[in-house]
């Protein structure tokens, strides 16, 4: 969108709504894995990294990225917890 | 050497196999090739039509499989090009009348007599799709500018490559470059982008091909045509040579400029 037409309150061109539909879309078919799964995922990770660290489950963020059509990577963001720090 | 056998196919219905397979076809002819066609979509037979030869058939393809004709008597003779033939599908019988075993069998027959085999693929990924790969030696991909066909052009992708046919490449058809330019239609790279696949082709949209497909005559013999030439471009390039992507807009002088920017280098 450029200068112009978001002063002119226009929406964004419809190929860009398209191609980021379609690169949504293309990531869930590409690998096969379902939103519920992707929430289990999470669920699982929080799991075992609070086994060893102190973690902000609720800033849990886990997202399949795609910075290329040719690969996908899965990104987590997990913010810990601010502890005082420990004398060794 | 044989011929290569190359599979025209999309996932999506109706994005344009069986008239890209009908020009291609008939441009590779009239550059002198030796071409047979075969309609794989059995039960929905379209190639005869496009190609306009629809009142010769006497066999088809279910009648090779069975062995109730004998494949050259099976094969339709085009009206003009002299080394250009069809193998019809069978119009009354479903995809399981045909196995993959059986595409292949027919076109290891077909292979030494000439220089390409085009295999007209239906829609979907079920048998037919699975019958008209099976041979393939080259896979190629139609699609248009649209969410729903790029999607399952790259369901196809997947599965070609599963199938250890890939790298599959595109041909995108009807382009519309005064959407492209407004901002309205996906352009050339933003599709090659989301898909990641080599590209063979691009088409615009065309009434030529409709009027083509009324005659029963291929646009690639038109001379005029836009998708004519652009179909003859891809059948050079099928033949190896390095033909630049077509400026889509040489004939509207006002947006000539529009071609170089919806694919740099043409
Ligand atoms: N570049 C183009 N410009 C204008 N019309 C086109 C173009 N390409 C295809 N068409 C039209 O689109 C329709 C569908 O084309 P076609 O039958 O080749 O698709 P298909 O992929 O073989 O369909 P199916 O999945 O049913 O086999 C036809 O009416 C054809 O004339
Ligand atoms: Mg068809």
């Amino acid at each position: 969108m450029n200068f112009f037409s978001r002063l002119a309150g226009r929406q964004p061109p419809s190929k860009q709504v398209a191609k980021d539909r379609l690169k949504l879309v293309l990531i869930h078919d590409r690998t096969d894995i379902s939103p519920a799964v992707m929430e289990q995922l999470k669920d699982e990770i929080i799991a075992v990294i609070s086994k060893h660290m102190d973690i902000d489950r609720d800033g849990v963020k886990i997202k399949i990225s795609d910075e290329s059509a040719t690969e996908s990577r899965l990104v987590a963001d997990i913010p810990l917890l601010k502890t005082p720090r420990r004398r060794r | 050497m044989g011929a290569q056998v190359i599979t025209v196919t999309s996932g999506k219905g109706g994005v344009g196999k069986t008239t890209a397979t009908a020009n291609i076809a008939a441009a590779l002819a009239q550059d002198g090739a030796k071409v047979v066609c075969i309609d794989a979509d059995i039960g929905l037979r379209n190639l005869d039509v496009v190609m306009g030869l629809e009142n010769r058939i006497v066999y088809d393809l279910v009648h090779i499989v069975e062995g109730s004709a004998r494949l050259r008597q099976a094969m339709i003779k085009d009206k003009r090009l002299p080394e250009l033939y069809l193998i019809p599908a069978a119009q009354t019988r479903d995809k399981s009348a045909v196995s993959p075993s059986d595409m292949i069998r027919i076109c290891d027959e077909l292979r030494p007599d000439f220089d390409f085999v085009l295999i007209d693929s239906p829609a979907g990924i079920e048998r037919g799709f699975r019958n008209a790969i099976a041979p393939a030696n080259k896979v190629v991909i139609i699609t248009n500018p649209e969410v729903s066909a790029v999607r399952d052009a790259d369901r196809i992708i997947g599965l070609v490559e599963s199938e250890q046919k890939g790298p599959a490449m595109l041909i995108l058809n009807r382009i519309k470059p005064e959407m492209i330019k407004r901002g309205d239609m996906l352009s050339i790279d933003d599709v090659l982008d989301v898909l990641a696949i080599d590209l063979l082709g691009i088409v615009p949209e065309d009434e030529q091909i409709v009027i083509g497909s009324n005659r029963g005559t291929p646009v690639a013999l038109d001379e005029k045509s836009r998708a004519g030439q652009a179909f003859r471009n891809i059948a050079k390039r099928l033949r190896g040579e390095n033909v630049p992507f077509m400026d889509l807009d040489k004939q509207d002088g006002f947006f000539s400029r529009l071609g170089k920017m919806i694919r740099p280098g043409g």
